[in-house]
């Protein structure tokens, strides 16, 4: 991924716990608000929110905690989030659409379609995800700015 | 329509948002999978209504992303206390009614609310 690291202009790191559903979305929420503060177009807005929405979500369901950060840049938007817990065996598999390891207590919130992970990719840029089982996950995905033409696939 | 017209067509609770009546309406998503509205929401944002069985704090957070226009809840669900305080804060009127979502999409349908979407492009 492009970046120097001198041309972040804003970072926040949040924490999150991993099992707390209670609060699941407050993070992505702040992110939404952040943006929307700063001033960014409505789509970029609401593309790096429900990236993030997903990504905080996989945190809260399969990881003991993680952090995501938020980095923004001149021309692009950064969102780093980085876990502790059993990781995923095949990311290949995680990313198709419709498979998912959710347990019950996930899929009564309405959530563990098996669609966060490919909608991550559908809303960003750029996106990576690592992983290494038993001991976490890597994730980061890219906005550019001044690519406002990418439109997600059902706008 | 505006909220008010949903009100009534549904026979619909105002559960927050009174003030928030006039309020246009033009579309309408129904899931009962946040996964879903967050994979196929859409840009109408606030024009749209959620129509769900979700009463958990998530549909409020994931409402908020789209910035939608109102939420009515199905099958005479209430909200939890944490969801209507969190749908105060975030400016999102809750609506609930007895009818099912098959006969609360039927209703507002017949009365000229359209989809936000209307089927998806792989399906």
């Amino acid at each position: 991924m492009a970046e120097a690291e001198e041309n972040i202009r804003f970072h926040e790191m949040f924490h999150i716990e991993g099992g707390n559903f209670t609060n699941a979305g407050a993070i992505s929420s702040r992110v939404k608000k952040i943006l929307k503060e700063a001033g960014f177009p409505g789509k970029i807005i609401r593309r790096t929110s429900i990236a993030a929405f997903e990504a905080e979500m996989n945190v809260i369901c399969y990881a003991n905690q993680g952090n995501l950060s938020l980095l923004i840049a001149p021309n692009f938007l950064k969102v780093v989030v980085k876990d502790e817990g059993i990781g995923i065996p095949d990311v290949k598999l995680a990313m198709r659409e419709g498979y998912s390891t959710a347990n019950e207590k996930i899929r009564e919130l309405g959530f563990g379609a098996g669609m966060g992970l490919s909608n991550i990719k559908k809303n960003t840029d750029e996106m990576i995800l690592t992983s290494t089982s038993g001991q976490g996950t890597h994730l980061e995905f890219i906005i550019y700015l001044d690519r406002q033409e990418t439109q997600p696939p059902f706008e | 329509m505006t909220l008010k017209e949903v009100k009534e067509i549904l026979s619909a609770e105002v559960i927050s948002g009174d003030h928030d009546l006039e309020k246009e309406i033009k579309y309408a998503f129904a899931a009962d999978l946040l996964s879903d509205v967050l994979a196929l929401g859409r840009g109408s944002g606030v024009l749209t209504l959620l129509i769900t069985g979700i009463v958990h704090p998530q549909v409020i957070y994931a409402s908020n992303i789209f910035d939608l226009g109102a939420i009515v809840f199905v099958r005479g669900k209430r909200p939890t206390e944490a969801t209507l305080q969190l749908a105060i804060e975030n400016q999102i009127p809750l609506l609930a009614t007895p009818y099912i979502m098959f006969e609360t999409c039927g209703l507002l349908f017949q009365h000229g609310l359209r989809p936000s979407i209307a089927k998806v492009k792989n399906g």
